[in-house]
């Protein structure tokens, strides 16, 4: 606890004995422009959520200023990833305890989301862009609007072709659908036209973006889609 | 009459970050401390008496706080700090305040509110929910209340997605609990008026630990909780 905090209580609050007292947060710059844009990335276990963020964060470094918070059930694992690959900084991920309920922590109660983005926007000041990716749920797991602007879903081919069909919140409304490891399609028995054919008729005219990151592993489609959001949003605000 | 604040307040679908809290219960059952609805009920009960007490406390001072033209929120703040030798759960305790400030901003705007953030940005939760019960009009009786019930129903929440408890069998031991609870209300609403140094301490050395030791092997390990 910083002693500055408590000057003029006028309760003993300058002096603590506990060595493992905390603050949440050291940093403290006030952000200098409006919020950054936020941008949830969700869908089920082992889709390849943490790999697109790895692969955003690699190839949108040098244009935007980013940060990524990750809801993984095991909390630690997706943000030890991403500081491990040196991918990002380790105080430009956050990693929020979901309490056994990912889809909650996205959607119905969006409290520590909220707290993580914001705690990232206090101690940057500047971000364009924060990445906010959910814990792997099921097929009715959608970001509440109050926690992030645009939304993408990732499937994959692997997780079987009638996935798109089958629906749902998050492969019918999320801002952007993509069908992930495209290149596992032939080895899985997966119909990359069924599913991409589902897709569009499942979604209207919202997009779909099929990609696989062994081919292409700095995501460019999806890329090139989130730096036209972060446009997007930004000028409407 | 209950005020439609304090039953939203002590809703689990409110939106405050209660939900990522287990009060202790992740690090008891981790330990083998709490294994099902029996060891549940002491766990709870345990708890009720120490720091839902000191909470409940907290909140009905709050509410009357929030009604009195001078109240004293950086005394009660500091008053609270001192009753919570754990860093983790004075952490757990601010983190569901500022999340309930969030939603109480939205909800029930008020310079009461105003007050209690120039005391300290993130408030303890107890505090908020008093504040709001008394700006809403409820009186200390329902602020008590409130957090007396959300000291149990949070940890025993958790213990049915942790443990895979049967849900009707757990609210059946929260029911059970009401004398316990109308106890702890009775003494907590008794002090509301006592000035904050004077407010109930009953100490939880176990809860204390379990929330320290909940933070350290989080580090090492997992915790699905944020406590």
């Amino acid at each position: 606890m910083r002693p500055e905090d408590h000057v003029g209580h006028g309760h003993g609050h300058l002096v603590t004995f506990d060595p493992t007292e905390t603050e949440p947060d050291h940093h403290d710059t006030p952000p200098t422009h409006g919020r950054a844009v936020r941008i949830g990335i969700g869908g089920p276990v082992g889709s390849g959520k943490t790999a697109l963020v790895a692969a955003l964060a690699r190839s949108l470094a040098d244009r935007v200023r980013l940060a990524v918070v990750t809801n993984d059930i095991y909390t630690t694992e997706d943000a030890d990833f991403l500081r491990r690959n040196a991918v990002l900084p380790p105080d430009r991920v956050e990693a929020v305890q979901t309490g056994c309920c990912p889809h909650t922590a996205i959607r119905d109660d969006i409290t520590a989301n909220l707290d993580a983005v914001e705690t990232l926007e206090e101690r940057f000041g500047d971000l364009d862009l924060v990445l906010v990716e959910s814990g792997g749920d099921n097929l009715t797991a959608v970001f509440s609007r109050g926690l992030v602007d645009r939304q993408i879903f990732v499937v994959d081919v692997a997780g079987g072709d009638k996935v798109p069909r089958k629906g749902g919140p998050g492969v019918t409304t999320a801002d952007l659908l993509v069908i992930n490891k495209i290149d596992l399609a032939a080895l899985v028995g997966a119909d990359l036209g069924v599913m991409t054919s589902d897709a569009h008729r499942m979604r209207g005219e919202l997009p779909v973006i099929a990609q696989s990151l062994v081919h292409d592993p700095g995501a460019t489609d999806v890329g090139e889609w989130v730096l036209a959001q972060v446009g997007a949003v930004r000028a409407a605000a | 009459m209950p005020s439609l604040a304090t039953l939203v307040l002590s809703d689990a679908r409110f939106p405050g970050g209660g939900h990522v809290h287990s009060g202790g219960l992740e690090e008891a059952v981790a330990r083998a401390l709490v294994t099902g609805v029996g060891d549940l009920g002491t766990f709870l009960h345990g708890r009720l008496r120490t720091a839902g007490l000191v909470a409940a406390s907290f909140a009905a001072a709050a509410a009357v706080a929030a009604g009195s033209a001078e109240p004293c929120w950086a005394a009660l703040d500091a008053e609270l700090d001192a009753r919570t030798p754990s860093a983790a759960q004075r952490d757990a305790s601010r983190a569901q305040g500022r999340g309930t400030l969030r939603a109480a901003r939205a909800s029930w705007p008020s310079p009461v509110l105003d007050a209690l953030v120039a005391a300290h940005p993130r408030p303890h939760h107890p505090l908020l929910v008093g504040a709001v019960v008394g700006i809403a009009g409820g009186d200390p009786v329902e602020a008590a209340q409130c957090v007396a019930y959300l000291a149990v129903s949070g940890p025993a929440s958790a213990a049915v997605r942790l443990l895979g408890l049967d849900p009707i069998a757990v609210n059946a031991a929260i029911v059970a609990m009401a004398p316990t609870v109308d106890e702890v209300v009775a003494l907590a609403v008794a002090a509301a008026d006592r000035a904050p140094a004077d407010l109930p301490a009953p100490g939880a050395p176990m809860l204390d630990l379990l929330a320290q030791s909940h933070v350290r092997h989080h580090r090492e390990q997992v915790r699905l909780f944020a406590s």
